[in-house]
């Protein structure tokens, strides 16, 4: 364990305060918090905090932004925990431990083709890597941002998205469209093909449901981009975040710890085992 | 104009490549043009060079819903290579769209004559069925919507 992990880990949730909310879409919202006090150590685009309901309890939740001492979280309602960050309102305080886990890793790619592909909600983890990579655009090679949703309304952060075209390639796709929806229908690795990347030297980073991330992996090898250079984002319950309790085991992986970013090479001969 | 590296043509040969484009004309749509009709005969087919087009199914009583999106180096029908040569879906374009067009029987003939170069032709056709079978399986699953079992969103 790491000197800054066990850190972390012993540490108690500090108070944050809800600065603003946003909806986003009819189940998901965009929080923003900011220290009540001390504020936690900073966190890196891919790394993600366990957030407190104050008495309903904590779920891991991804940076979806980063200012400063502010953290934002984008939550889907799934459940008891999610549904009640879901809910909060500005002036409201909740708990926060992090930062946790591996992040995206963005400043090994200088010179670099950046291809980033996004299904659903996995978008948020994604956003801060975009937000850093479209600040510093020289540095990179070309950038494509690749998003699917289930449907128009879905569709996370779509005023700042259609930003992110000035500096990237940016393009969406939808499951099911609306009748005046007059852009791309179906999933979201048929945008591939109008991504600009070399695949021998290009960096992809991949978030969304698991077999999205399968399907987008295994078509981006046979591309002929390597599996060290594909990152993913893996999810598994988590109660502790800290290396402690085991429940986010992934094989010899405690997702919490070695990931929840890790490369294609390792995730692959672990998602294709059905229990572990 | 330029065709993508990984689009339909990707899996040909140089040379079965230029066979095949040596069939071909450029031609371009404005956006909102019916290129062809479900149901109506499959006499051509295109590579998109630019723009999108949509594939759809006449519902009758309403707008015909959209099943998928077409970009540039992909194919726009297939029922051409198969009999009864009717298209199983409408196509409209969504944007203006520039293309390259082939006259099915001309193809057909060319694939007949030259079996290899039929077989190229067909398999590459054939993983364009077995790509587009793969992603309606994967919408089929509904992956965005809450998993039954653990996580899966983020
Ligand atoms: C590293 C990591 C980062 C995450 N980042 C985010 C994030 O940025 N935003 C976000 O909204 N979520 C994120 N999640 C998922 C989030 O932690 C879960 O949605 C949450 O734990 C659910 O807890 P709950 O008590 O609300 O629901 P539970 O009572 O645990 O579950 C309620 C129902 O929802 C289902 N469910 C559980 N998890 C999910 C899920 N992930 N997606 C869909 N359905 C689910 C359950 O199967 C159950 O049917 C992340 C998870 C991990 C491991
Ligand atoms: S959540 Fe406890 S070990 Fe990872």
């Amino acid at each position: 364990m790491t000197g800054a992990f066990a850190e972390t880990a012993a540490a108690p949730p500090l108070p944050y305060r809800v600065a603003q909310r946003r909806t986003d879409t009819p189940d998901t919202a965009t929080i923003v918090l900011e220290p009540v006090g001390t504020a936690l150590p900073p966190f890196t685009p891919g790394q993600f905090a366990m957030v407190y309901a104050f008495g309903v309890g904590d779920i891991p939740l991804s940076v979806s932004g980063i200012d400063g001492r502010r953290l934002t979280h984008t939550v889907r309602a799934v459940g008891a925990i999610s549904g009640a960050l879901h809910g909060v309102r500005p002036g409201q305080t909740v708990g926060v431990r992090g930062p946790f886990g591996t992040g995206w890793e963005l400043s090994e790619e200088a010179g670099r083709d950046l291809l980033v592909v996004a299904g659903g909600i996995g978008l948020a983890p994604l956003r801060p890597l975009v937000r850093a990579a479209l600040a510093e655009l020289g540095r990179y090679g070309r950038l494509s941002v690749l998003i699917g949703a289930r449907s128009p309304h879905e569709l996370l952060y779509s005023d700042e998205t259609a930003h992110w075209q000035a500096g990237a390639r940016v393009l969406t796709t939808v499951d099911h469209p609306a009748p005046d929806w007059m852009g791309d229908v179906g999933v979201v690795t048929t945008l591939l093909d109008r991504a600009v990347f070399d695949p021998s030297t290009a960096t992809a980073f991949v978030c969304g449901p698991e077999p999205m991330i399968r399907a987008t992996a295994d078509e981006l090898v046979h591309r002929g981009v390597a599996p060290d250079r594909i990152r993913v984002s893996l999810e598994r319950t988590m109660h502790c975040g800290t290396g402690h309790c085991g429940h986010c085991q992934l094989g010899p992986l405690l997702l919490c710890r070695d990931g929840p970013v890790v490369t294609w090479t390792r995730a692959r001969p672990l998602l294709l085992i059905r229990e572990l | 104009m330029t065709v993508v590296r990984h689009g339909f043509l990707g899996a040909l040969t140089p040379a079965h490549r230029d066979r095949l484009l040596a069939l071909a004309h450029d031609v371009s749509f404005p956006g909102g043009t019916r290129i062809f009709e479900e149901g109506g005969e499959a006499d051509r087919f295109w590579i998109v060079g630019s723009g999108l087009v949509a594939l759809d199914v006449h519902v009758p009583g309403r707008p015909e819903p959209v099943v998928e999106t077409l970009g540039e180096g992909e194919l726009v029908g297939w029922s051409w290579l198969f009999e009864p040569y009717r298209w199983h879906l409408g196509a409209r374009t969504r944007t203006a769209v520039l293309a390259r067009e082939f006259d099915a029987r001309q193809v057909r003939g060319a694939c007949e004559e030259d079996p290899a170069f039929g077989l190229a032709v067909t398999h590459c056709v054939a993983q364009v069925i077995a790509r587009r079978l793969q992603a309606t399986r994967t919408r089929l699953l509904d992956l965005y919507g809450p998993p039954p079992g653990h996580g899966g969103g983020t």
